[in-house]
């Protein structure tokens, strides 16, 4: 009834309205899946199925992300993580033979004692976190608008504020790299490559033999 | 700009040199790789040099905060490479006896004192983790490079996962902390903090992760597990490499946390650090006396240094609330720590040789009778470990209790030199095993001419430290003025 007074002023109000009430639903939907995949990726009992759960948790968080404006890095996390590195999983847990049994050999003896710890933990930080004191914390989230670019902005920071961590972590690549090779690497002596000095200097004597036989008695 | 590179200029040139030497490495016979391991000296000799050069006499920041350059990270900076190049010394003697030396070793090595000197001269956590993770990095490869050894295998696996767990834990408390006070900077933190007092549940919240990371780094109890198993497992010239200069730069990334940015929070870690260094000194010294591989002692020697370490943190932050020490005691510690942590397992390389790790404490049975001299050094490391006044673990343990005392807390001064006298046993039964009790077997040490020239250069720096302290004290005391 009243709502029919209203409507003169705020045709703007209720559309802000319909947005976040909108914003709020993706985000608990995406959330919730979130939470859920991840739930999935420890408990599935099939190595794959933990792995596409994983799959999905990284699409959820892009889709959060996202939500955030920052689409620069939802992108990324799908195009590096979904596209690359997730496949990569895939492959090394279809090519390991690992035998389940003997994963879980420990599972209920140590049960107990994970339950403890993971129920102290509960306790503790939810006592802390749920004190009110995180709550002064939210503010008023700030919207950008549909001429902001994340890409520019990021690469902007990138390079200047934080040009010193960056080349930091392009060591730490580098390290990554040095490691998996001289860890991985190694002179077999059974392969099977071709040495063409050896194939140059070759005799005659080194390949043919000749031997002389009797002919045989028919 | 200009300025700021400047002032990275030692950072760039090792990186620069470490990644020269990469390349080179891969280009010359293998019968030729003494000359990575020169050039890798020629690098950290070079950075020194810069470092000492450049040597900072205020607190500048560069690159928008994320790099602090002051007198306690040229200090830090110049131990940590000066270690280095022991340790490379003995390393490469192993490495060649072993027949495992490999080029990677050296510049896994560089990149390490890289990631150390990173984490010496942060300005925000950012700087702190990255840091961390490149020295961590190169850690775990260098456990695991000995590929047909099954123990450093395992090691490295067991380093790895708690390392990467530590790191999470690091993360998250980093985390909470960004995500209270909006920044990284280590400074703004600290203003954060001073400003928002009532916010002091959620800081602790996150500021307890950090502590629990930095346990897992330093081998505090109870995140000790990994301690005892990587350094008995990892190749010696590894262990040597971890016990020593890492615990420099983890102090120095203890300080940057404890006193840069929770400086106002000084009651809640002082009180965690407390628990933390009771529990270590207690475990480690007490586990130790039951070893019979001295690398496993050794280990838990390590645990409970870093309970007496932690006890120099803890004090001195109660006198510099009026401005005097800072935590010179602390740096003291760790430094001369660190050199005899290198002597000792230095010493168990000297005994070794090809197929022989000299690992087990029966291989130093009558040492005197073989060999005086080299007994003699050992008695120095083991005295020094142990506290045993004229060396410099005396006058470091020293410098500790007095500050403890100072600052109060004399019951802890009471139970780190009961747990003190426990310890001594197992360094005094090493002597006496080299000294009264018969030679296993005759075999005579093997070692290079140089090599014996070093340690023997280890054991008189530690005797001739201990007999004047002042100058090392002073130069702390100054560094680590506030």
């Amino acid at each position: 009834m009243e709502s029919d007074r209203v409507i003169v002023v705020p045709r703007c109000l209720l559309r802000i309205i319909n947005k976040k009430m909108f914003e709020l639903i993706v985000f608990y939907i995406f959330a919730a899946l979130l939470l859920t995949s991840a739930v999935m990726v420890i408990t599935m009992r099939n190595p794959v199925h933990a792995a596409l759960s994983l799959i999905l948790a990284f699409f959820s968080s892009a889709a959060i992300w996202l939500l955030l404006e920052a689409e620069f890095l939802a992108i990324v996390l799908v195009l590096v993580y979904v596209g690359a590195v997730m496949v990569l999983f895939l492959f090394v847990i279809m090519m390991l033979d690992i035998n389940l049994a003997k994963i879980r050999e420990g599972f209920i003896r140590f049960l107990p004692v994970g339950f403890l710890v993971a129920l102290v933990m509960v306790i503790v930080m939810g006592s802390i976190v749920g004190s009110g004191i995180i709550e002064p914390l939210l503010e008023e989230r700030v919207y950008y608008g549909p001429g902001f670019s994340n890409t520019q902005h990021l690469g902007q920071t990138l390079y200047t504020d934080y040009l010193y961590p960056f080349e930091i972590a392009g060591a730490i690549l580098l390290v990554a790299i040095i490691a998996a090779i001289s860890l991985t690497m190694r002179a077999r002596r059974d392969t099977k490559a071709q040495d063409p000095n050896r194939q140059v200097a070759v005799k005659r004597s080194d390949r043919v033999r000749l031997v002389s036989m009797k002919t045989e008695d028919r | 700009m200009l300025i700021e590179l400047q002032m990275i200029l030692p950072e760039i040139v090792l990186m620069s040199m470490a990644c020269a030497l990469l390349v080179f490495d891969a280009f010359i016979p293998s019968e030729r790789r003494h000359l990575t391991y020169l050039l890798a000296q020629l690098a950290l000799l070079v950075t020194a040099v810069l470092v000492v050069a450049s040597f900072p006499q205020i607190t500048e920041y560069a690159f928008n905060r994320t790099f602090v350059d002051d007198p306690m990270s040229g200090a830090v900076k110049a131990f940590i490479l000066v270690i280095t190049l022991f340790i490379f010394f003995y390393s490469h003697d192993y490495l060649k006896e072993h027949g495992i030396l490999k080029g990677e070793y050296f510049v896994l090595g560089l990149f390490a004192v890289l990631g150390m000197m990173i984490m010496a001269s942060a300005g925000s956590l950012l700087t702190i983790y990255l840091g961390l993770e490149l020295l961590s990095l190169c850690l775990y490869a260098m456990v695991a490079m000995h590929r047909d050894s099954p123990p450093a295998s395992e090691a490295a696996m067991k380093y790895f996962v708690l390392g990467a767990l530590a790191s999470g834990l690091l993360l998250y408390g980093i985390s909470i902390i960004y995500g209270i006070s909006g920044t990284l900077d280590l400074q703004e933190i600290n203003n954060y903090i001073l400003y928002n007092s009532e916010r002091l549940p959620m800081l602790v919240y996150g500021l307890v992760f950090i502590i629990v990371a930095i346990a897992f780094k330093l081998g505090a109890v109870p995140f000790h597990m990994w301690i005892p198993d990587v350094y008995q497992g990892a190749p010696t010239s590894v262990t040597l490499f971890i016990s020593s200069a890492p615990k420099i730069a983890a102090f120095a990334m203890t300080i940057r946390f404890v006193n840069d940015a929770f400086m106002h929070l000084t009651p809640e870690w002082q009180g965690i650090l407390i628990i933390l260094s009771i529990l270590s000194m207690a475990m480690g010294n007490i586990i130790a006396i039951a070893q019979s591989n001295i690398k496993r002692m050794l280990a838990y020697s390590t645990i409970a240094h870093i309970g007496f370490l932690l006890l120099g943190i803890i004090s001195s932050q109660s006198v510099s609330a009026t401005g005097v020490t800072g935590f010179a005691d602390a740096l003291f510690y760790v430094v001369t720590y660190a050199l005899m942590s290198i002597g000792a397992f230095g010493f168990v390389i000297l005994m070794g040789r090809k197929g022989h790790e000299a690992d087990e404490l029966d291989d130093y049975k009558g040492l005197a009778d073989k060999n005086p001299w080299f007994a003699l050094i050992m008695l120095i490391f083991m005295f020094s470990l142990a506290g045993v006044p004229p060396f410099v673990g005396f006058w470091a343990k020293w410098f500790v209790l007095k500050e403890i005392v100072a600052t109060g807390l004399a019951p802890l001064a009471v139970i780190a030199v009961v747990f003190s006298i426990i310890g001594a046993y197992y360094y005094l039964r090493v002597v006496k095993l080299m000294y009264f009790d018969k030679p296993v077997s005759m075999t005579a040490i093997k070692a290079t001419q140089t090599m014996r020239a070093v340690i023997s250069l280890n054991g008189l720096a530690i005797l001739l430290l201990g007999v004047s302290p002042g100058l090392l004290m002073t130069f702390c005391i100054e560094v680590m003025k506030l």
